[in-house]
């Protein structure tokens, strides 16, 4: 089943972006484009605001009036955009299957004529046999996929994902990469990661937050389709660049 | 164990009543020899069936009202932000008269019949569930409400769907304290005016100096007061079956 919303992917503009949190002004004026159909991945120190720029355009976060975000049709982004965050936000309380079916429900849609689509997806992200099951008898990495046929489950063209990986071991990161990869091929992707290899196997583009308030740089455009061969030679050259940008960045943070 | 340990406290602190009882040579009106008591007990079995029958009743009746109101209290607060202003002084006030100072208010204004001693339990359970039930609602976690947002949710989905479920195992936690407190209302209830139940019987059998028949009314209280709590306890387990173990006396700390 192809996703229909990968068929005109959807880029997202976001002009004059500007946040204070805590009293202190995070980033102004920041202009950032995510291409349709491909992943952007942004990587930074702690707390230069990574997070925060990605809830912005997740509309989560209050920005400045004079902020813009926009998909590429020219219209807000409210309600195309799909939020993935570290912690898989599972409900204890619910069975994998009505998790996956969460966002029908809190939209008051019909969760019966929904649940065949929930299978598939559960079938998708290798947990079919797990439907019935609470997320507490689920490991680390079975949890995070849930999480992703939840997300795929609200079918949105945009998909914004917070370190979602971070959590896990790197043997079951590594799988949940080019699981992700493959299902989300198609849609717009943010990705934010501190993972230098992660960013460089998954994105199209590979930014560098640093500063304050935060600029971005000129990306990284590692070539090749994701999810690259980490063991590819040019990659790892990337990473060695990449790992000194970033080092640059803590500096300007220090 | 689990079975075998509350029996082996009950035989201690039998033994333990015993023991004192003899030590000291006490006469019957002052502590009753433990056999005396059982034998009153059995004597008077109608009469303290009779008598536990009102004192349940306004305990369950009180648990079932003041639950009622408490979570009503709670959802309120949480959902309407003008509301949490106005009722949230209200009842941080309401605590600091002791609800016991009331009872000879209620008994004046409900009677000496079961509605004065139902209003006290339904006070003295109002606050712990209320205040338990609103903690809960106010700590949803955070990502959760993200999550809920970016998909659509409406505040009052995010309420049913959300944040009340992931409230419910603070408010057992607020419904066990009230199972715990109810009898103690019931009973202080019956202290101050009434024609029926155990605290009544209580009275009555001091001031005619039946002591056996007192302390078998009191360990008739005392047993439904546990029997009471386990079986909420047990039944909150089943309620909740996805709420991490709980149970204190496993605590590795």
């Amino acid at each position: 089943m192809p996703p229909p919303s990968s068929d005109h992917p959807l880029s997202v503009s976001v002009h004059a972006a500007g946040l204070t949190y805590a009293g202190v002004p995070l980033f102004a004026g920041l202009d950032f484009t995510l291409p349709g159909g491909q992943w952007t991945c942004l990587l930074g120190p702690s707390g230069v605001g990574k997070t925060s720029l990605l809830k912005l355009i997740a509309g989560l976060l209050e920005p400045w009036a004079e902020s813009r975000v926009m998909g590429g049709d020219g219209r807000p982004l409210t309600a195309r955009a799909g939020y993935m965050a570290q912690q898989d936000l599972l409900m204890p309380w619910l069975t994998v299957l009505d998790n996956v079916l969460i966002g029908v429900r809190l939209r008051g849609e019909d969760a019966r004529a929904a649940a065949p689509r929930a299978r598939e997806l559960l079938a998708q992200v290798g947990l079919a046999d797990r439907a019935g099951d609470r997320p507490a008898s689920l490991s680390g990495g079975q949890r995070q996929r849930v999480a992703l046929a939840r997300t795929l489950m609200e079918d949105r063209p945009v998909v914004l994902m917070d370190e979602p990986f971070s959590a896990l071991d790197a043997i079951t990161r590594h799988r949940l990469q080019a699981l992700a990869a493959r299902l989300l091929r198609g849609r717009t992707v943010l990705l934010v990661t501190h993972d230098p290899l992660e960013a460089l196997r998954l994105g199209h583009r590979v930014h560098v937050m640093a500063g304050r308030p935060a600029t971005l740089d000129q990306p990284l455009e590692p070539a090749g389709a994701p999810p690259r061969d980490v063991r590819a030679p040019d990659l790892l050259a990337l990473q060695a660049e990449l790992i000194q940008r970033l080092a640059g960045a803590e500096e300007m943070a220090a | 164990m689990r079975v075998l340990r509350p029996l082996v406290i009950f035989a201690g602190l039998l033994l333990l009543w015993q023991a004192v009882a003899a030590a000291f040579d006490l006469p019957r009106f002052i502590l009753p020899q433990p056999w005396e008591v059982a034998q009153a007990g059995w004597a008077n079995a109608g009469l303290l069936a009779h008598h536990a029958r009102f004192t349940v009743a306004e305990i369950l009746m009180g648990l079932a009202l003041g639950t009622t109101l408490g979570c009503l209290t709670a959802l309120t607060m949480a959902y309407f932000r003008p509301a949490r202003r106005w009722l949230l002084p209200v009842l941080v006030t309401s605590q600091a008269i002791p609800v016991f100072a009331l009872a000879p208010m209620l008994v004046l204004w409900l009677g000496f019949g079961m509605a004065s001693k139902v209003a006290m339990a339904m006070l003295i359970i109002y606050f712990p569930v209320t205040a338990a039930f609103f903690d809960g609602l106010r700590r949803t976690e955070p990502g959760w409400l993200d999550l809920a947002h970016s998909m659509g949710a409406s505040r009052r989905a995010t309420l049913i769907r959300i944040r009340i479920p992931a409230a419910l195992p603070a408010l057992t936690s607020g419904l066990r304290v009230a199972t715990a407190v109810a009898p103690i209302g019931a009973v202080v209830g019956e202290w101050v005016g009434a024609s029926a139940g155990l605290g009544y019987l209580m009275l009555h059998a001091n001031a005619r100096t039946q002591q056996p028949l007192m302390f078998a009314a009191l360990l008739t209280l005392a047993v439904i007061a546990v029997a009471l709590y386990f079986a909420m306890d047990a039944a909150l387990r089943r309620a909740l079956p996805w709420q991490a173990e709980t149970d204190p006396t496993t605590d590795r700390a």
